[in-house]
């Protein structure tokens, strides 16, 4: 039986080889401004 | 490195260092947490002593299990080594000397008196000012002239109250229009405001100009009233509400965030949560407060649990209302599984002194609005460009990596080490960590993907 389900995720490493566009928002741009947190923030790579 | 935890009654599988999330049954979950440790045949033996009145768990059960979690391996998707740590540093270098954000504090001084602001009441620990238009332009200019190849640059009307110098602000975002057409940028601009200011003029102008507006609310009147009050002592809740919800109403499907602030007087945030959503607002933000750990309203590690147990409890209100057809967002749980940050982000975070600075009513250049004020920390001006190299190099250097406390934690792709100034406040280097933040960080992430998870399978 199926006991395991992958999610349909991003590969990271992938992301190493054409990432780093810097086009997406500084993550206090936003709505926190006293914290960091990255995960949220949109990847706007046109390459991607 | 993996990280599993049980949470809304799934049983979830996160492996680090490629990002893939899995959904397991129980038999799984403890074959995986086995696996790197213990051969089959000690596992089988562990796994048939504790589920072996299950019809479905035989020895054949458990080893075509193990096969699929070391095909998973094979595949990069479980158990993947960290091949990021060898190109932090260069992969942080591809951001080395562009700016591309930078938060204007058009007014350091406010029409409120809140006693948790970090910014002390907008005036930063020094004199209050308004920022004149031709330091708003020339920030501006600096920031095109550093912006290299980066197409969106953003910026955000900050204080204080930076509606204060709403005039300043209109004349400024006409100047930026003009000089985005002949620079070929795109400016994003953002408004932080306490409402106080706001009228049809405002949110017309905000609603046409701004690409997100975040708008402070603490929830609760009586919450919000404790501590967001003029200075006579009387409190906003009531004259900015309507405000907001006509802002709001207005702005169509424009982003906005209703942001709002919780402190030790109420770690039961969950019900100014709903009190947001029972005004009509659902694009909404809650943050824990940062001060001084004497301050009365610091969190205490008696807060701690609560706090826990709040994000958890916001997590399945979120759940349910999304099974209701009223589904609403938490800021620290938007989470794009399938197209989110690459690990150049991961790694580098916020940006904070390179990419990133705050920008003082004088000119001067900060990594960012939480060291406003701290001297050490001045970099230099938007005339002379940043000056303060050693600190810039202090904050170029700074990645996920550097941080000792973060090599064995699950979280740090999510949060790429953490904030500098919270680090810095709670440590005295930007390079140390803020732990409670960290505890804080590390339980809104296993609600964040608990709820990708249970939304995937229409949980």
């Amino acid at each position: 039986m199926k006991r395991i389900q992958t999610l349909d995720t991003k590969n990271l490493c992938e992301s190493a080889k054409n990432g780093g566009c810097g086009e997406c928002q500084t993550s206090c741009q936003s709505a926190c401004k006293t914290s960091c947190g990255i995960a949220n923030q949109e990847c706007e790579n046109a390459d991607k | 490195m993996i990280h599993c935890y049980k949470l809304g009654g799934l049983n979830i599988v996160l492996d680090v260092y490629s990002g893939s999330v899995h959904l397991v049954d129980e038999v799984a979950y403890d074959i995986i947490s086995m696996y790197e440790t213990e051969t089959l045949e000690q596992i089988t033996e562990k796994i048939l002593a504790k589920y072996g009145a299950l019809p479905d768990v035989t020895a054949e059960e458990i080893k075509a299990c193990f096969e699929e979690i070391g095909e998973l391996k094979q595949a990069g998707k479980l158990f993947k080594e960290d091949t990021f740590k060898p190109m932090a540093g260069d992969l942080k270098q591809k951001s080395a000397g562009i700016v591309k954000a930078l938060c204007l504090h058009v007014a350091h001084t406010c029409n409120l008196n809140c006693s948790y602001c970090f910014a002390s009441q907008g005036k930063y620990h020094g004199d209050r000012a308004i920022m004149s238009l031709e330091v708003g332009k020339r920030a501006l200019d600096f920031l095109i002239e550093n912006s290299g190849s980066r197409r969106n640059l953003e910026v955000d009307f900050f204080g204080g109250e930076p509606l204060m110098n709403f005039d300043m602000i209109k004349e400024l975002v006409a100047y930026a229009r003009k000089r985005e057409k002949e620079a070929n940028k795109n400016f994003r601009f953002t408004l932080t405001t306490n409402g106080i200011l706001v009228d049809d003029e405002v949110i017309d102008f905000a609603n046409r100009e701004m690409s997100n507006v975040v708008l402070s609310l603490d929830g609760r009147k009586e919450v919000h009233d404790r501590f967001r009050v003029d200075y006579n002592g009387v409190g906003s809740w009531e004259r900015i509400v309507p405000k907001f919800q006509r802002f709001v109403e207005k702005r169509g499907n424009k982003n906005y965030y209703m942001r709002g602030t919780f402190t030790h007087a109420n770690p039961d945030f969950v019900k100014d949560i709903e009190e947001m959503l029972s005004l009509g607002f659902t694009e909404l933000s809650m943050e824990p407060v940062v001060c001084a750990p004497d301050d009365p309203s610091a969190l205490t590690e008696q807060d701690l649990p609560i706090v826990l147990e709040q994000y958890e409890k916001l997590a399945f209100l979120m759940l349910d209302c999304i099974k209701q057809g009223k589904p609403f967002t938490f800021y620290h749980y938007m989470l794009d599984l399938k197209s989110g940050p690459c690990i150049y982000k991961r790694i580098s975070g916020c940006g904070s002194g390179t990419e990133y600075m705050a920008v003082t009513p004088w000119g001067d250049l900060y990594p960012c609005h939480q060291f406003v004020g701290e001297e050490r920390f001045r970099l230099g001006n938007v005339w002379t460009g940043v000056e303060n190299t050693a600190v810039q190099d202090e904050f170029a250097a700074c990645n996920v990596y550097t941080r000792p406390e973060c090599e064995n934690c699950w979280a740090k792709l999510y949060c790429s080490g953490g904030c500098a100034a919270n680090a810095y406040h709670a440590t005295g280097s930007v390079n140390g960590i803020y732990s409670y933040g960290c505890e804080l960080f590390r339980k809104r992430m296993e609600c964040a993907i608990m709820l990708e998870a249970a939304k995937t399978v229409g949980k």
